[in-house]
């Protein structure tokens, strides 16, 4: 069976299936065919089913799910950065490149919102290989600007808000993540897929929330 | 808005369904109390109501409105006259309310005829102290929009018997985690309830269940009223504020309706936790 579930109190789910990807899969499969759950949370290997009445007829319609469902694309957010992290050179020695292979390396990829989590719209985007890892900072940094775009192990995120922070910053955004005036609030729901564009290279347009 | 005491915040009944982005739940931290609050004074369970932190709420109403205190039994005095909890009481218009500090509990809950009016952010008017997603805290000088009352006071509401009792708990999701009798052991003793609790959670000193797998857990979802072990083995209650993933272990969960207990213990206060008996198959169904 691809999914483990485990209870979670009296009206709660938890399902395992061991990955980001896979949990993605499944709370977009979920939140897709109508699932009786207030809460549908994925994270790294699980997804939480809370608010839920009937968890039986609910772990029944889970067993129905296969992670090779097809899921459908999320929507594709471009993300224009200023290269100019405080730990940038750190991370091209890790990468074994220098500042503009960062850049390059970083652009190339396209990334998934995996999961959100730390802060409200601070979305985990998969997409880097393994060998990419980079280790945290042994300390958190006691304050990290709104925008800043930072690595911590395969995952990117970028900052909704001004808070203090773990992550490897390369670079900063402009772009809005988190209003909660906003339909959806999270510029990075989970499920969007996000590019990033190195600014110096581009226009002065920025996309999210007030783009016309 | 003439004085609020250590910390007054405005809260319905919070914003679920947000969690996937990254959004706390918030709400009412003693629900029972808040509810009946809104009952005495003709409003709806989901109107907004003050959550007021060990009193020292001093507030002047500009109109005459109904009102109800109900919680933590906070001494309540309009112009100087003592008035009660759990009835709805007349404010005329200039008059001014204040609410000394309880003999036991921690939360009083002020409820207006017609709610606290403050523009809702996603739903809700409630104010979550992790994020901080809502309206601000409310401070002396601030002006609160009351909404229009829909029906008249109910005199013959009347509070639930609340007697002093343990902190029912199921098995968590990870009770695999820990050594067999992590159970047993999170019941066997009382636990002192700490200084730092607070909305995100109540924090907790006594022993500690015998964790027995040493990894790091992967973030994962998170209820309210799951009760973490970090590696201090000082047990956590998720309250309402909790963070909607967390990395630690969930050993027990308590039952959704023992959860108002936590928003009314004090610091250094003890608490039990007791094995939940079996639920009955109809009964959860029927609640609904």
């Amino acid at each position: 069976m691809p999914v483990q579930l485990r209870p979670f109190g009296p009206t709660a789910v938890l399902a395992e299936v061991g990955g980001p990807a896979a949990a993605l899969a499944l709370a977009t499969w979920a939140r897709a065919s109508g699932v009786a759950a207030v809460e549908i949370v994925p994270a790294a290997e699980t997804v939480l089913f809370d608010g839920v009445d009937d968890v039986a007829t609910l772990a029944a319609t889970l067993e129905s799910w296969s992670p090779t469902d097809p899921v459908p694309p999320g929507d594709l957010v471009e993300l224009p950065v200023t290269y100019d992290g405080p730990d940038l050179e750190f991370v091209a020695e890790a990468w074994r490149t220098d500042v503009a292979g960062v850049v390059r390396r970083h652009g190339e990829v396209e990334y998934v919102a995996s999961f959100c989590g730390f802060a409200p719209g601070f979305a985990y985007l998969a997409g880097l290989p393994a060998e990419l890892a980079v280790p945290r900072l042994a300390s958190p940094r006691a304050q990290v600007p709104a925008g800043s775009v930072g690595l911590a192990g395969v995952w990117c995120g970028v900052y909704p808000s001004a808070s203090p922070g773990g992550w490897r910053l390369i670079g900063r955004t402009d772009a809005r993540l988190w209003d909660p005036a906003g339909d959806p609030p999270a510029l990075l729901a989970p499920g969007t897929r996000v590019r990033f564009r190195d600014a110096s290279s581009l226009g002065s347009s920025t996309p999210g929330f007030g783009a016309s | 808005m003439l004085a609020t005491g250590p910390l007054t915040l405005v809260q319905d009944r919070g914003r679920p369904g947000l969690a996937h982005l990254g959004v706390p739940r918030a709400g009412a931290l003693d629900p029972p109390a808040a509810a009946l609050a809104n009952r005495l004074v003709g409003n709806r369970a989901d109107d907004a109501v003050l959550e007021v932190v060990l009193g020292g709420l001093e507030v002047r109403a500009e109109e005459p409105c109904w009102v109800a205190v109900t919680g933590a039994p906070a001494p309540v005095h309009v112009d100087g006259v003592a008035r009660g909890h759990h009835r709805a009481e007349w404010l005329a218009a200039g008059s001014t309310l204040r609410l000394g500090r309880p003999r036991t509990g921690v939360r009083t809950y002020l409820a207006v005829a017609g709610g606290i009016a403050v523009a809702p952010v996603l739903g809700s008017r409630s104010t979550d102290t992790l994020a901080w997603v809502g309206p601000p805290r409310v401070t002396a000088g601030t002006a609160l929009p009351v909404g229009r009352p829909r029906t008249q006071p109910r005199p013959l509401d009347h509070p639930p018997v609340h007697r002093p009792g343990p902190l029912r708990v199921v098995p968590g999701p990870r009770a695999d985690w820990f050594a067999a009798d992590a159970l047993a052991v999170l019941c066997g003793s009382p636990y002192a309830v700490e200084a730092d609790s607070n909305r995100v959670g109540l924090r907790l000193d006594g022993s500690a269940p015998v964790r027995t797998r040493e990894a790091e857990l992967p973030s994962e979802g998170m209820v309210l009223g799951a009760v973490q072990v970090p590696p201090s083995g000082r047990p956590v209650v998720f309250l309402a504020d909790h963070p909607p993933t967390g990395g630690y272990p969930v050993v027990a969960v308590v039952h959704p309706d023992d959860l108002w207990r936590c928003a009314q213990l004090r610091p250094g206060e003890q608490v039990r936790f007791t094995p939940a008996p079996p639920r009955p198959p109809a009964r959860g169904a029927a609640r609904r």
